[in-house]
């Protein structure tokens, strides 16, 4: 054990030139993820193509928002820097967002399913006011 | 794993020190933004629900086609786009505020916190036109034989499939779209508004800081790192609702 009772706290070196860099860097990374994302999305609006492909595009779409994520919670806020544990109480509770994504939208769909085989009138419009869990903060 | 390790290098706490070797007030805004990733994330997950549930819904390249004093001209994500970079911009702006507090850089707080500020409001400036646009932007639609104008609200949606009838001058008749659409979109991005707007209001409350000295006389721009975090986090938030209403 060291010099207890003082509290050690994070110190960032001041850095100069190379921070802003990186900085810019993370900028022009950002902007041109961004350009291809919506030239992907006008894309599937102004050239025809199979739902196939544009599920796929879809796909991608989602995973250059997820690096775009990654960029800015890594550069802009630093957590890239902090202690790893830190990092990891921060990061492993939003796996659930794995199981949370995937079985929501599997219901959404099964719902689709099941009032298209048995409720077929209604099939298009929407119900009135959708409930989903976990709205409260 | 944890077995005795040499003290020095390891990464394990030991006692003596911050185990994770950060601000009080640093950590906690880090576990309030987690957990305002599951609200948002709730929200978002729910609105993929429902649009999972729905045979059909609205493209945004149809609904998002307008921009300011462009009339009626097609241009799909053209406004939206300005609303991210102006987004993305305005972050950049912030993690330069925070870097200039670092090197104790009193000018260079004040300087790139005004342009955060300025970003913030130029987004909500977009976004208050959006809205506008859409509510009372009407469109045809046909509604029980009649052909009626309505916008978009939180009940009503003029983005359906076409119907199989033209109007009197040829405009384009569709027929009532899923009406959660608007529910959702309002909501959501009103949510995601109003995190901007009390992120302007703090940063605000930081430049005036900076500009008395309060952070100087401190020793620290500690707040500055805290209110750059949610302004980063508004941001990120915003890369998803871009994702789930706008591209896919």
């Amino acid at each position: 054990m060291e010099h207890a009772v003082q509290e050690i706290t994070f110190h960032h070196e001041p850095g100069g030139k190379e921070v802003v860099s990186k900085i810019i860097r993370t900028t022009v990374i950002l902007s041109v993820i961004t350009i291809i994302e919506l030239g992907m999305g006008l894309g599937m609006y102004a050239l025809p193509m199979a739902e196939g492909l544009k599920l796929f595009l879809k796909g991608v779409i989602v995973i250059l928002s997820l690096a775009k994520a990654f960029y800015i919670v890594g550069v802009f806020m630093h957590l890239g820097e902090e202690v790893k544990n830190l990092i990891m109480t921060i990061v492993v509770p939003l796996l659930l967002f794995v199981w949370f994504i995937a079985a929501f939208l599997y219901e959404g769909n099964s719902w689709k399913n099941l009032r298209n085989t048995y409720n077929p009138k209604q099939a298009v419009s929407a119900p009135a006011a959708p409930h989903a869990a976990g709205e409260q903060h | 794993m944890a077995t005795a390790q040499a003290h020095t290098e390891t990464k394990w706490w030991s006692g003596g020190k911050s185990p994770f070797n950060v601000e009080y007030g640093k950590l906690m805004m880090w576990y309030f933004l987690m957990s305002d990733a599951f609200t948002f994330g709730a929200f978002l997950i729910s609105y993929g629900t429902i649009r999972f549930s729905q045979n059909y819904w609205p493209d945004p390249n149809e609904v998002f086609n307008a921009f300011p004093l462009a009339g009626h001209a097609n241009l799909p994500l053209a406004f939206v786009s300005l609303m991210t970079f102006i987004l993305i911009v305005s972050s950049v702006t912030m993690v330069l505020a925070v870097h200039a507090g670092h090197n104790m850089d009193k000018k260079g707080v004040i300087k790139w916190m005004i342009w955060t500020v300025i970003g913030g409001i130029a987004f909500l400036a977009c976004q208050a036109w959006e809205w506008t646009h859409l509510i009372t932007g009407d469109h045809a639609v046909m509604i029980n034989g009649q052909i009626e104008n309505i916008g978009t609200t939180v009940t009503m949606n003029p983005w359906g499939p076409a119907a199989n009838v033209a109007a009197h001058d040829g405009h384009h008749v569709g027929t009532p779209g899923p009406v959660a659409f608007g529910g959702y979109f309002f909501g959501i991005t009103g949510f995601h508004g109003f995190h901007v707007a009390s992120g302007v209001g703090i940063n605000i409350v930081m430049l005036i800081m900076a500009i008395n000295g309060t952070f100087e006389r401190k020793g620290h721009y500690w707040m500055i790192e805290k209110a750059g975090l949610y302004w980063h986090f508004v941001d990120l938030v915003w890369v998803f609702v871009f994702l789930c209403f706008y591209l896919i």
